[in-house]
C-alpha cells in the first residue's frame, strides 16, 4: 500500500459512490490504519459492595479510576444481581456526585418549612441534637421520641433509639407498603414473606400479577426471574387497570375496575373449587377450612364478579384454569407495595388462600421457605426490651395484627398536647378509624423526630398532616443524602455518606442460594459527610449511651460476626459476598412443611381473624367510585427510579426526566373544560383532588393502555424542596393529592388508593 | 484478504418477548463509554398497537444497527466511519469533522455529535468484545435479552436464536442490511 492517509482520504471521498453500488467500500481496506477508540472505564481498582438506590440490594462492582467512581456494574458472585444490574444500580454513580447533595451540617435559622438553614460544625450540630434530645427525654420520658426509618443504613439508628428508650421506631415500608401482605401471609401460612420475597418465580409456569407491574417496579432478581420464566415458555396473568408492560407480555390481560381484585379473587377460587381443579391432597393434608371455603365461594361465581369487576365470565374461568392447570408452579404474586384500599389484608388473604388451593406454598415454582445464613450479633451492650406501649395507637388493642408501629400513628402523637388518661376503646371497625388525624388519637405525645434517609412529604398520606405534626414539635432531626422535603422541615440536618462512601452492617437474608454480603466504602466521603454509624455513636456518646457503641469501628463489628459465622472475612472484603449451602427450599427438594398458625395447619379459615373480630374468610367490599368528571389516581413506580429520592439523580433522569399524567383516549376526549381543543400528549396539566388539593403542573400522556375511570402517574416528583435543584418543578407528586387514606383495621396499613381527581387546564 | 477480515459477522439479537424496557442497557453504555449526560448511544423504543382492551406492545432495546451496507460508511467524505471488525461500524474520531453527513444519512437515527465534535455512536464494545466480554448493554441486561456475538459462526448463540426463533429487523425498506434482530 502505497497511499499515504491522505491520499487514502481522498479517494475514499471520491469512489464512494462506486463501491456503494457494488456493495462494499474502499474504507474496508483501510482497517489496520484505525485504532477502535477504547473509553478506558475500567477502574483502576474495582470494589464489591452492595447496593442502596433501592432496598433490594443487589451486589455491585464498583469501577474506581483515579479516585472517581468510573461505572457500577453487577457483582456476578451475588446471588441477587448474578452479575446483572438495573438502571437505578448503575446510576448510583449519579447519587455520589450529586450536585445537590448535602455537603455540611445544617441549623434551621428561619420558620420551620422555609428551608433556611446555617451551616454548622458537626460538632456544634451533634451538640445541639444530642441537647434537644436530652431535654426530651427529661421532660416527657424517651418514649415522646420517635424515629422514622428506610434502608439497610438505618440499622445503626434504631440501635441508638432502642438504647435511649423509646419503643416509637416506625418505617413506611410496614404501613404504607408491605405491612398487609406479610400479616395476610403469617396468618394463613405461619410467615410472611419478607425481602427479598420467599417465591420462586424462576420455575414458576405460571404467573399471575395483581396490580403488580414488575418489570416496571425494577426489583432486580424478581424482574431477571421473570424473563427466565417466560424464556422457558411460563405464562402470565395480569390483572391490572393499565397495560403494564407485563400486561404486555400476558396470556391474559385484565384490566380490572381499581378496588375489586377481591371479587376477582373470589371468583376464581369459586372456578377453582367447583371443577375440582385445586389441589385436593395438599389441601386435605395441610389445611384447615376447606369446607367453610367453599360453601363462601360458592356463590362468587364469574357471573357474580362480572359486574363488579367489568371482567367477563369467560375470561374469569379461562383464566382461572390456566392459573389451576399449572400448579403447584402457579405463582400467584403477592406484590409489594400493598397498601391499597384499606381492607388490603383481606385482599392478601384471598392471594394467600388462592395459592393455597393450587398448593404452591412450599412447592417449586411458587412459595418457598428459604433460610438464612447464621450471623451472630456482636456481643455490645444490649438495649432493653421495650415495655412502653408505643404511641402509634390509641388503645393497644386496635389493629390488633399489626406487627410493627405505625408512621401514622406516631404523626397522630405529635399532634396531641397531653395525655389521653380516659375514654371508651375504640371498635376495631373500619368506619370508626376512617379519619384519622384527630387530636387525641394517641395515647401520650410524642415530642421528637428522628428522620432517616425516607421523605415523609412524599412517603406518607396526607402531607399536609406531616407538616401540622411537625408544628407541634419540640425537635425534628434528619439524617439524610439529598435536600429531600422532609430535610427542609427539620431544626438539625446531618449530611450522611452514601452507600458508596461507608461501611454499614453485613447482611444476610433468607433467600434459596444463603448469602453474606458486606456493604463497604469504595471512595472516602464527599464533602463533609459522615457514615450513619459514625453519627449514631456521636449521639450516643453525648446521650450517655456510649456502651451500646462500645466499638472502634464497623469494621470490628462486620469482622467479628462473619468470623463467629465461621466465615472468611478476607475473602468477604475481595468478593463482597459469600455464599451458604443451598438448603432445600420446596417440598420437592425434600423439605417437610411446617406452619405456624395456631392450628399448625394453613388457615383458609382465619380463627384469629375471627377471634379479633374480623371476617374469617375474605370478602368482597365495594369502594367508593369516582363520581362524574373525576377518576380515580393510581400511581407506581419506573423502571429507573426508587420514589423521590432518586428524581434528582441527573443519570437516572436521563432516561426518565418527569413523570407524567396517564389518561385513557377515550376519557381525554371528553374532559370538561377542554371541549374547544381536546386534551394532547405532552400537554401540561393540573390535577385537582376531591378535597379541592391542586398538584403542580404534570404532562398528559393521553393513551389506550389504562381504563377510563382512573389516571395513573409514577410516584415521586412534583418536588417542592429547592435544594433538589434538577427536579424541583418536574412532574407532579401524588402524594400531595393522596389527601384521604383507609386504614387496614386489621394492621393500621394506610389504603390511598381511595383518591379522586379532576383534570384542568395549567394555567399559563 | 478482505473476505478473511470479514468472516465475522457481528450481531445482536433482541429478545422483545423478555424486554422490559427498564433501560439498564443504555445506563451500562452511557457508563462504560464514558458519554456526556444528555448523550446515547443506545435507547429503547416501544410500540403499542389496538384501542383499549385490544392491545399489543413490542418494546425493544435499540442501538447502531451495524449495518453490512452502512450509508454512514459510505457518506462519509473523510473515511472516518469504517468497517472494523465483524463489521462493525465505527468512527476514527481524528478523521471525523463532525460535518453530520453520517447524522443524515443514517435511517436508524443512532448517531449524535459528540461535543468533542466528533460523531459518535455504539461500537457493540468492540474494545470489550476484543478481551472476551459482552457489550456493557448485553453484560448488565436484567432480563437477558441481549444477545452478541458472530451470526457466522454457526455454533455461537446468536447464531442459533436466529435458527429457531422469529424475528425480524426494522426499517428494512432502507435497505441497508442491518445486523440487529429483533426476536419475536
Amino acid at each position: 500500500m502505497a497511499f499515504t492517509r491522505r491520499d487514502f482520504i481522498r479517494i475514499g471521498a471520491v469512489a464512494g459512490g462506486v463501491t456503494a453500488a457494488s456493495g462494499l467500500t474502499t474504507n474496508w481496506w483501510d482497517l489496520q490504519a484505525h485504532t477502535i477508540p477504547d473509553p478506558k472505564t475500567d477502574g483502576d481498582r474495582v470494589v464489591p459492595t452492595f447496593c442502596e438506590m433501592c432496598f433490594w440490594k443487589c451486589g455491585v462492582l464498583a469501577h474506581v479510576k483515579n479516585g472517581r467512581v468510573t461505572k457500577i456494574v453487577g457483582n456476578p458472585a451475588h446471588p441477587l444481581s448474578k452479575g446483572r444490574l438495573c438502571p437505578r444500580g448503575e446510576a448510583g454513580i449519579g447519587m455520589l456526585y450529586d450536585p445537590d447533595r448535602l455537603k455540611t451540617p445544617l441549623i434551621r435559622r428561619g420558620k420551620r418549612g422555609a428551608q433556611v438553614f446555617e451551616p454548622v460544625s458537626w460538632s456544634a450540630a451533634l451538640d445541639e441534637t444530642a441537647k434537644r434530645m436530652d431535654a426530651i427525654r427529661t421532660k416527657y420520658g424517651p418514649e415522646a421520641f420517635a424515629l422514622f426509618f428506610h434502608g439497610w443504613g438505618a440499622s445503626w439508628f434504631t440501635r441508638l433509639m432502642q438504647a435511649y428508650g423509646t419503643p416509637n421506631l416506625a418505617e413506611p415500608a410496614y404501613a404504607q407498603c408491605m405491612g398487609p401482605r406479610e400479616g395476610a401471609f403469617a396468618l394463613t401460612f405461619g410467615q410472611g414473606l419478607g425481602s427479598p420475597e420467599s417465591i420462586d418465580i424462576e420455575n414458576a409456569r405460571c404467573i399471575t400479577l395483581i396490580g403488580s407491574h414488575l418489570g416496571e417496579n425494577m426489583h432486580n432478581t424478581q424482574v431477571q426471574e421473570m424473563a427466565t420464566a417466560i424464556g422457558r415458555g411460563a405464562q402470565l396473568v395480569v390483572v391490572d387497570p393499565r397495560f403494564s408492560v407485563a400486561a404486555s407480555k400476558a396470556k391474559y390481560w385484565l384490566p380490572i375496575k381499581p378496588g375489586t381484585d377481591t371479587a376477582l379473587l373470589l371468583a376464581w377460587m369459586n372456578v377453582i373449587i367447583a371443577e375440582k381443579r385445586y389441589d385436593a391432597d395438599y389441601i386435605g393434608k395441610y389445611a384447615t377450612g376447606f369446607e367453610q371455603l367453599a360453601k363462601h365461594v360458592a356463590d362468587k361465581t364469574p357471573e357474580w364478579a362480572y359486574p363488579i369487576t367489568g371482567i367477563k365470565p369467560d375470561a374469569i374461568r379461562d383464566s382461572a384454569r390456566l392459573i389451576a392447570a399449572s400448579r403447584p408452579a402457579s405463582l400467584i404474586h403477592p406484590g409489594r407495595h400493598t397498601t391499597w384500599y384499606g381492607d388490603d389484608t383481606q385482599r392478601l388473604r384471598a392471594v394467600a388462600i388462592l395459592s393455597a388451593l393450587l398448593g404452591s406454598w412450599g412447592r417449586r415454582g411458587g412459595y418457598i421457605l428459604p433460610s438464612a445464613m447464621e450471623l451472630p450479633q456482636y456481643p455490645a451492650k444490649k438495649p432493653e426490651k421495650q415495655t412502653h406501649p408505643a404511641a402509634d395507637r390509641p388503645q393497644p388493642n386496635l389493629y390488633p395484627l399489626s406487627e410493627d408501629a405505625l408512621t401514622c400513628g406516631l404523626r397522630d402523637a405529635a399532634m396531641i398536647r397531653q395525655q389521653v388518661t380516659t375514654g371508651k376503646p375504640p371498635t376495631p371497625d373500619a368506619s370508626n378509624i376512617r379519619n384519622q388525624a384527630a387530636a387525641g388519637t394517641a395515647p401520650y405525645p410524642v415530642k421528637g423526630w428522628m428522620v432517616y434517609a425516607t421523605d415523609l412529604m412524599q412517603s406518607l398520606p396526607a402531607p399536609k398532616q406531616t407538616e401540622k405534626a411537625i408544628q407541634q414539635l419540640d425537635f425534628i432531626v434528619s439524617v439524610d443524602i439529598l435536600p429531600s422535603e422532609i430535610v427542609g422541615w427539620s431544626d438539625i440536618v446531618l449530611p450522611e455518606s452514601t452507600y458508596l462512601e461507608r461501611f454499614d452492617n453485613v447482611w444476610a437474608p433468607a433467600y434459596k442460594e444463603p448469602f453474606i454480603a458486606l456493604r463497604q466504602p469504595v471512595v472516602e466521603p464527599m464533602y463533609e459527610s459522615k457514615p450513619g454509624w459514625w453519627i449514631a455513636r456521636e449521639l450516643a456518646s453525648r446521650l450517655g449511651l456510649g456502651d451500646y457503641f462500645q466499638w472502634k469501628d464497623p469494621l470490628e463489628v462486620v469482622r467479628w460476626r462473619v468470623e463467629a459465622a465461621g466465615q472468611s472475612f478476607t475473602k468477604l472484603r475481595l468478593q463482597g459476598v459469600v455464599t451458604g449451602q443451598r438448603l432445600p427450599v420446596a417440598e420437592e427438594e425434600g423439605l417437610a412443611l411446617s406452619f405456624d398458625t395456631p392450628s399448625k395447619k394453613i388457615e383458609l379459615v382465619s380463627g384469629t381473624l375471627a377471634s379479633a373480630g374480623f371476617d374469617p374468610l375474605p370478602n368482597y367490599t365495594p369502594h367508593t367510585q369516582p363520581p362524574d368528571g373525576m377518576f380515580r389516581l393510581l400511581f407506581g413506580r419506573a423502571p429507573s427510579h426508587t420514589f423521590g429520592r432518586t428524581t434528582n439523580n441527573r443519570l437516572a433522569a436521563s432516561v426518565f426526566a418527569e413523570n407524567e399524567l396517564w389518561i385513557n383516549t377515550v376519557a381525554a376526549k371528553s374532559l370538561s373544560g377542554f371541549e374547544d381543543k381536546p386534551l394532547k400528549s405532552g400537554q401540561s396539566i393540573v390535577l385537582e383532588n376531591q378535597d379541592g388539593v391542586r398538584s403542580t403542573p404534570i404532562k398528559a400522556k393521553v393513551t389506550e393502555r389504562i381504563r377510563g375511570d382512573c389516571v395513573y402517574m409514577v410516584h415521586g416528583w412534583g418536588h417542592a424542596s429547592k435544594g433538589l435543584t434538577f427536579a424541583k418543578g418536574r412532574g407532579a407528586s401524588d402524594s400531595e393529592l393522596v389527601t384521604k387514606f383507609e386504614t387496614d383495621p386489621i394492621m393500621g396499613g394506610t389504603g390511598m388508593n381511595v383518591n379522586f381527581v379532576r383534570v384542568l387546564r395549567a394555567e399559563a | 484478504m478482505r473476505f478473511n477480515l470479514f468472516k465475522k459477522r457481528y450481531a445482536m439479537a433482541v429478545d422483545t418477548r423478555k424486554c422490559v424496557g427498564c433501560s439498564a442497557c443504555v445506563i451500562a453504555c452511557k457508563e462504560e463509554n464514558g458519554l456526556p449526560l444528555n448523550d446515547f448511544r443506545s435507547w429503547v423504543a416501544a410500540e403499542t398497537r389496538g384501542t383499549f382492551p385490544n392491545l399489543a406492545m413490542e418494546i425493544r432495546s435499540e442501538r447502531c444497527e451495524q449495518c453490512s451496507d452502512a450509508p454512514c460508511v459510505t457518506n462519509c467524505p473523510t473515511g472516518a466511519s469504517f468497517y472494523a471488525e465483524g463489521g462493525v461500524v465505527v468512527v476514527d474520531r481524528d478523521l471525523c469533522t463532525g460535518c453530520k453527513a453520517c447524522i443524515a444519512a443514517c435511517p436508524y437515527e443512532a448517531r449524535y455529535i459528540h461535543p468533542d465534535g466528533y460523531a459518535d455512536k455504539c461500537t457493540f464494545c468492540l474494545h470489550r468484545t476484543a478481551k472476551g466480554l459482552q457489550p456493557a448493554c448485553a453484560a448488565t441486561c436484567p432480563t437477558q435479552s441481549l444477545t452478541f456475538g458472530d451470526v457466522n459462526e454457526p455454533a455461537s448463540d446468536i447464531a442459533r436464536l436466529l435458527r429457531t426463533r422469529q424475528w425480524k429487523q426494522i426499517h428494512t425498506e432502507a435497505g441497508t442490511k442491518p445486523n440487529l434482530y429483533f426476536l419475536t
